[in-house]
């Protein structure tokens, strides 16, 4: 079996050196930071922390050296999908594609380059320390099922499945996998920003009982835009915030969007609060909040380029 | 009115109590000690739409000043209180005046006091050099209207001592129409511009993309215009229209929030939003637009004195 990696930043290395454990998986890493690819076609990828493991997937920046693949796992960051998966789709003639990104709308745009769409998402996370190296930092689980627009078989989803699960990344084969992934986009949606526009910390945020109570409305409107799609959440991502928030979590964790607003690097929050905005706007579902939100952070963006 | 006390030389205070000495018998009422003492000694010095220097009394208790027909509380809405203090049991037959931005100075000052009180709102602009020096910036008017225990007599004669002092003023049988469109446009135009880093652009009546700025900023303004019309108040100008026509204007101008924001000063957030927040709760009007930006500011202002989190789960 074959897979190919799309995107080999932090998320995508951690299923890329798991998978390259497998005797009877070839895994192919495609992105586009060339001295780690160089770095994992000499050395290997490395991974350390949460686990050891060091994989030797055949990466590469040229999509055209990419072999036909039975398996895509996308893990760009969201605003890199369309151009990742233009320049990959070929790959995939036969082949089935998940993302693992963050946000809602990927699977949207992977469906307009590929036939047969796999919905996912994952929790576990990590950092690229050196090219060649991640530092995996939470283990968690990554849960797959069919984009019912464009809807990969079942087994075919299940066989992917098995093989993460026996590298090592908890996999689970669903008929529906929009319960955890709106779990994770509410959870996102309705902390990361607030990181990002205060420069605080997830369990800071937390401990602000204003603050913390901005995130409950996050969550609210958020909820209220899935169950209007019929979606039944698999968890109260309220119990996601407090649970992150403890000490021996995330309290000192900056969210992603908050390291991303430091560096002034574009953010993904059209995926996160725009998404859920979107979705609500589509569904006549009111995310008041979220479109603030968003806006804000846009804004944030806008002031960069000045 | 021979003599005014301008309490808090900053910008403001500083550039009333210059022009107002050419006219009256004039101190300042400070903070610092070595601020009043430079006063003192060294006078005041006011550069740029005028140019002179200014002899003024200062000192840092009411006990060491003459007694002022006209009290001019001029410091930052953050040190209202303090300022407040200071004048507590001092003077009772003076008029004093609060030039703060957003609403409820006055009832602050009444609380330590039951003096007659003005209400008024600057447009004028200026920079602090030293202590001893202003520049005068922008000559735009200062707004003033009667409050508790005064009348609109009360507030022409404080406007013409100030047009005959050389500053622009002009005073309002009722200030409160004018006050409120510039509190929502304050609390609006600060808030995002803080939040967002950008300067008061184009990007603040933009309505073209789902998330472009103008729906918040309109959505902010909307919920102000409602607190405003539950509080009976006519609006003097619609803030939506000041703010479009400001981001016409060939340079963006930076509010002072942001300023405060990119020098990690505490903001005045909780007299300008803070204030509109609760008109809006004591009149039972939702303004969760107005809570959410007053959450986040605070949020941030808090940030600057936790110090850095780490990049990594803590484990």
């Amino acid at each position: 079996m074959k897979i190919l990696v799309v995107g080999c930043g932090a998320v995508g290395s951690l299923f890329a050196a798991n998978l390259a454990t497998l005797d009877d998986v070839e895994v192919w890493a495609y992105d586009l930071a060339q001295q780690h690819v160089d770095a994992i076609n000499r050395d290997g990828l490395r991974l350390t922390g949460a686990g050891e493991v060091t994989g030797r997937p055949h990466a590469t920046s040229d999509a055209a050296e990419l072999p036909a693949c039975d398996f895509g796992i996308v893990a760009t960051k969201a605003m890199h999908t369309g151009a990742a998966i233009a320049a990959t789709a070929h790959a995939f003639a036969n082949g089935c594609v998940a993302t693992v990104q963050n946000g809602i709308g990927n699977e949207e745009v992977l469906a307009t380059h590929v036939e047969r769409v796999i919905r996912g998402t994952t929790f576990p996370a990590g950092k690229i320390t050196a090219p060649g190296v991640v530092q995996w930092d939470v283990k968690g689980d990554t849960t797959l099922g069919p984009f019912e627009p464009k809807p990969a078989p079942a087994e075919e989803i299940e066989r992917l499945a098995d093989a993460c699960s026996r590298a090592g990344m908890p996999t689970a084969a669903v008929a529906d996998a929009r319960g955890p992934q709106w779990r994770k986009v509410i959870f996102n949606a309705a902390t990361n920003p607030l990181g990002a526009l205060t420069g605080l910390t997830h369990g800071r945020v937390c401990e602000r009982p204003d603050l913390r109570r901005l995130a409950s409305t996050l969550v609210d409107e958020g909820k209220a835009v899935a169950a209007a799609q019929g979606i039944v959440l698999d968890a109260d991502p309220e119990e996601l915030i407090d649970y992150a928030a403890r000490p021996e979590v995330a309290y000192g964790h900056k969210a992603s969007m908050l390291q991303d607003v430091e560096a002034r690097r574009q953010t993904e929050v059209d995926f996160l609060n725009g998404g859920i905005a979107g979705f609500g706007q589509r569904l006549g579902v009111p995310t008041p909040a979220h479109e603030s939100i968003w806006a804000l952070v846009k804004g944030v963006e806008a002031a960069w380029q000045q | 009115m021979r003599r005014v006390c301008v309490a808090g030389a900053g910008v403001i205070g500083s550039l009333f109590a210059a022009h107002l000495s050419r006219v009256a018998e004039v101190s300042a009422l400070t903070r610092r000690e070595e601020h009043a003492r430079a006063l003192r000694e060294r006078g005041l010095r006011v550069t740029g739409r005028a140019d002179f220097l200014a002899r003024i009394e200062a000192a840092t208790s009411p006990r060491e000043l003459p007694e002022p027909d006209l009290v001019i509380v001029a410091c930052k809405g953050t040190d209202l209180e303090s300022a407040a203090e200071r004048l507590e049991g001092h003077w009772p037959d003076s008029i004093v005046m609060t030039v703060q931005n957003g609403i409820g100075a006055g009832d602050v000052i009444a609380r330590h006091g039951a003096w007659r009180l003005l209400t008024s709102v600057t447009f004028m602009s200026g920079t602090r050099h030293a202590d001893t020096h202003v520049e005068y910036v922008l000559d735009t008017a200062t707004w003033i209207g009667p409050a508790r225990g005064t009348t609109p007599d009360d507030a022409r004669r404080v406007a013409e001592l100030i047009v005959s002092s050389g500053l622009q003023a002009e005073a309002f049988d009722d200030l409160r129409p004018a006050q409120w469109s510039k509190l929502i446009f304050n609390a609006t135009v600060n808030t995002v511009a803080a939040l967002t880093g950008l300067p008061h652009d184009a990007h603040f009546a933009a309505l073209a993309e789902p998330s472009d700025l103008g729906f918040l900023v309109r959505g902010l303004i909307d919920e102000g215009k409602a607190v405003a019309a539950a509080a009976g108040v006519p609006l003097r100008e619609d803030p939506w229209e000041m703010n479009v026509l400001a981001t016409k204007r060939g340079s963006a101008h930076y509010p002072s929030m942001l300023e405060d924001v990119e020098a990690h000063r505490r903001t005045e957030i909780d007299s300008i939003t803070g204030a509109l927040v609760r008109e809006a709760h004591r009149l039972g009007v939702p303004v969760p637009l107005h809570e959410t930006m007053e959450r986040l500011i605070k949020a941030k202002e808090a940030s600057w004195h936790i110090g850095v989190g780490s990049t990594e789960p803590t484990k």
